[in-house]
C-alpha cells in the first residue's frame, strides 16, 4: 500500500478495497513509529485528519469522489491551514493557529484530500539543509546522519520514508528541487504565477512558488492539476485556461531536444553526481532524444543576484512580525521600540536575522542602485540566457545539486558554503521558469542523485512527460531507503 | 565598499533587531563574506538593461473597488499577543 501511486490509491478507494480512514490511520501509525527519529513533521492532528478521512469516505460512498479524494497528503508548514498550528519553522509562530486556509490548502480540501500533518522546514524557508528549523533538523531517511536538504526537507523526508502518499513544498531558490534530489524523490516547481501564493507565508514574493513533491512524475501531474489555477487573492496569480498536466505523459520522446548547459557540468560538480546525470542523459538518447550544447553565461551570477533580491524582499515581508497582531511577543519591555526589537530578536533564528540584515542594508539609503537595482538588471540577463537557449532546445537538463546529501553540521557556520549548494537551481527562480528534479541514481556514498529538468514557461506538461517516460524506462524512483 | 561594525549596528537598528556586541561581531564577519560574493555583480556591464522585478512582465491586475472581505475581527484577534475591547494593545507611544 505504501508504495502505491496516487492513481492506484484512487482506484483502491473507489473500489472500497480500503477506506480513507484506514489509509489515514496507516500513515498516522507509520508517522508515530518513524517520525520521532526523522523529525519530518512539526504538527500532527490525528483527530482532524481522521475527521477529514471520514468525510472523504462519505463522499466516496456517494459517488462524488475526485481523483485525490480520500488520499492523505502532508503539507509544508508554510501553508496556513485553518485551525492548524502553522509555524513556518519559526519560534516566531510557535503558537500561531492559522485563522484561514491558504489557496493550496483549499484546493486540496475541495478535492477531498486528507491533511495528514504539517512538515518541518527551514525557518521561513531560509536554508538548504533544514538545520535552521526552530523545531530541530530533519534526518535524511537514506542516512540519518545526513541532511534531507531544504527548505522543504520535512516534506522530502516524509515522502521518501512513505509517511504520506505525497506532499507539498515551496521553492524560492531550489527548496523543492534540492531536497527532492537529496531524498531521492520527484519534485516540481511550476512556472511563477501558476500556483497561488495566497496564505503561503511569504519569503521572497517575486520568487516564491508552491509545487508538488511525490514518488513519481505521474503523481506530480495529478497533484498539480489540483494545485494550479487562477486565484484573484494573489496579485501575481496568472489567468490562464485550466489544463490537464497529465495529458502528455504517454507521448514518446522521439525528437525531443535536450539542452545541456556547459556551466552546469564544470567546476564544483562532484564526479559521482556528474556520472549519474550523464548516465541519465544517455538513457534519454536511447529514448530518442537529441542533445544540444547550450550556454547560460550569466547563470554563475545567480547566487550573488539571489542573495541581494531574496533578502531584500524577505526583510520587507518579515517586517510584519512585530509582536502586535500575531506571533511572538517578548515578556518584558519598556517602550514600543524595545518591544519590537526584543520580540523580533527572540522570535527569529540566526539565519533569518542574517537575511533580514542583508536585505535591510541593500535597500537602505545610498545602496539601492548599487545592489538592488543592479541585481534586478542582472536578473534580466539571466532570464534572457534561457530565452536564447530555448530557441535551440525543448528542455534543459543538468544536476539538481552539485553533491549528494551532506552530513548534519558539515557546512558549519559558513553561510556562503551553504548558499553554493543551490548553484544550479536559483537561476530558474530568477527567470520564473518551471523546474523539477527526479531521481537518477546514487552517489559514491550511496545517497540519491537528482536530475534537474528545466522547462520553458508553462511547459510543465511536457516536463512531466519527459520525466514520466524516463521513469517508465528506469526504476530509480521506486528505490526506497532501508529501515522504513 | 567594506562593511563596518557601525554599519551592522545601524542595520540592526533599522531592522528592529536587538543584538549583543558578540552577535554584531559575528554578523559583521558573515555579512562581509556574503558581500564578498555579492560584489561579483559590480563587474557586469548592465548599461541599458531594464531591471526585472517579476518573472512575467505583466501589469498589476485591477479590480472593482467593492467590499470583498467579511468582518472576522474576533477570529483574527484570537492569535494576537494582547487585545482589549477589539483593539491591539502596545506600550504607550503618546504621553
Amino acid at each position: 500500500m505504501i508504495n502505491s501511486s496516487l492513481k492506484q490509491l484512487s482506484s483502491q478507494l473507489a473500489a472500497k478495497k480500503i477506506s480513507s480512514v484506514e489509509l489515514t490511520q496507516l500513515y498516522l501509525d507509520r508517522i508515530n513509529t518513524l517520525n520521532p527519529e526523522l523529525n519530518a513533521f512539526i504538527t500532527l492532528n490525528a483527530a482532524s485528519s481522521l475527521a477529514q478521512a471520514s468525510a472523504a469516505d462519505d463522499r466516496l460512498a456517494q459517488g462524488q469522489a475526485e481523483v485525490l479524494t480520500g488520499i492523505p497528503f502532508a503539507q509544508k508548514d508554510i501553508f496556513c491551514a485553518k485551525g492548524w498550528r502553522t509555524t513556518c519553522g519559526s519560534k516566531m509562530l510557535e503558537t500561531f493557529i492559522a485563522p484561514y486556509d491558504a489557496h493550496v490548502i483549499s484546493q486540496f480540501n475541495n478535492a477531498g484530500a486528507v491533511n495528514l500533518g504539517k512538515t518541518n522546514m527551514d525557518e521561513f524557508a531560509m536554508g538548504s539543509s533544514n538545520e535552521t528549523s526552530y523545531y530541530g533538523p530533519v534526518k535524511n531517511p537514506w542516512n540519518r546522519k545526513a541532511v534531507p536538504g531544504g527548505s522543504s526537507g520535512g516534506t522530502a523526508a516524509a515522502v521518501a520514508a512513505r509517511l504520506c502518499a505525497a506532499a507539498t513544498g515551496t521553492d524560492t531558490g531550489g527548496s523543492i528541487r534540492q531536497p527532492a534530489a537529496l531524498c531521492g524523490i520527484s519534485g516540481l516547481k511550476p512556472t511563477y504565477g501558476v500556483v497561488s501564493r495566497y496564505g503561503m507565508i511569504a519569503f521572497a514574493s517575486s520568487l516564491d512558488q508552491a509545487g508538488p513533491m511525490a514518488r513519481s512524475a505521474e503523481d506530480l501531474a495529478l497533484m498539480l492539476n489540483v494545485m494550479a489555477g487562477f486565484d484573484e487573492r494573489d496579485s501575481t496569480s496568472l489567468q490562464r485556461d485550466k489544463e490537464d498536466y497529465a495529458r502528455n505523459l504517454e507521448q514518446p520522446l522521439k525528437g525531443l531536444r535536450i539542452g545541456l548547459p556547459k556551466e552546469f557540468f564544470g567546476e564544483g560538480l562532484s564526479s559521482d553526481v556528474g556520472n549519474a546525470v550523464e548516465t541519465a542523459i544517455a538513457e534519454y538518447k536511447k529514448l530518442g532524444a537529441t542533445i544540444v550544447d547550450i550556454s547560460l553565461p550569466n547563470s554563475r551570477l545567480s547566487i550573488p543576484v539571489y542573495y541581494v533580491l531574496a533578502p531584500a524582499e524577505a526583510s520587507s515581508n518579515l517586517s510584519r512580525f512585530d509582536g502586535v497582531r500575531y506571533g511572538h511577543r517578548a515578556a518584558e519591555y519598556n517602550d514600543l521600540t524595545e518591544m519590537y526589537e526584543k520580540s523580533r530578536s527572540e522570535g527569529f533564528g540566526v539565519e533569518v536575522k542574517r537575511r533580514i540584515m542583508i536585505g535591510t542594508y541593500v535597500l537602505s539609503h545610498g545602496y539601492y542602485d548599487a545592489y538592488y537595482l543592479k541585481a534586478q538588471k542582472i536578473r534580466r540577463l539571466i532570464a534572457q540566457d534561457f530565452v536564447e537557449a530555448y530557441k535551440h532546445c525543448d528542455v534543459i537538463m543538468g544536476p539538481t545539486s552539485p553533491t549528494t546529501a551532506f552530513n548534519l553540521g558539515e557546512k558549519g557556520d559558513d553561510p556562503v558554503q551553504m548558499y553554493l549548494s543551490d548553484i544550479y537551481t536559483i537561476a530558474v527562480n530568477l527567470a520564473g521558469l518551471p523546474g523539477m528534479s527526479i531521481p537518477c541514481g546514487f552517489g559514491s556514498n550511496g545517497m540519491p542523485v537528482g536530475l534537474q529538468i528545466i522547462g520553458n514557461y508553462f511547459d510543465e506538461a511536457r516536463m512531466l512527460n519527459v520525466a514520466h517516460q524516463y521513469q517508465l524506462a528506469t526504476d530509480w524512483h521506486t528505490r526506497q531507503p532501508g529501515g522504513i | 565598499m567594506p562593511l563596518s561594525t557601525e554599519d551592522v549596528k545601524k542595520v540592526a537598528r533599522l531592522a528592529r533587531l536587538a543584538m549583543s556586541e558578540t552577535e554584531i561581531q559575528a554578523a559583521h564577519a558573515q555579512m562581509s563574506s556574503i558581500f564578498g560574493l555579492i560584489e561579483e555583480m559590480q563587474a557586469v556591464d548592465t548599461n541599458g538593461i531594464e531591471p526585472m522585478a517579476h518573472a512575467q512582465d505583466l501589469a498589476q491586475r485591477l479590480r472593482e473597488d467593492v467590499v470583498s472581505e467579511v468582518n472576522q475581527r474576533e477570529l483574527f484577534q484570537s492569535v494576537a499577543p494582547q487585545v482589549e475591547r477589539g483593539l491591539y494593545l502596545v506600550p504607550q507611544v503618546i504621553e
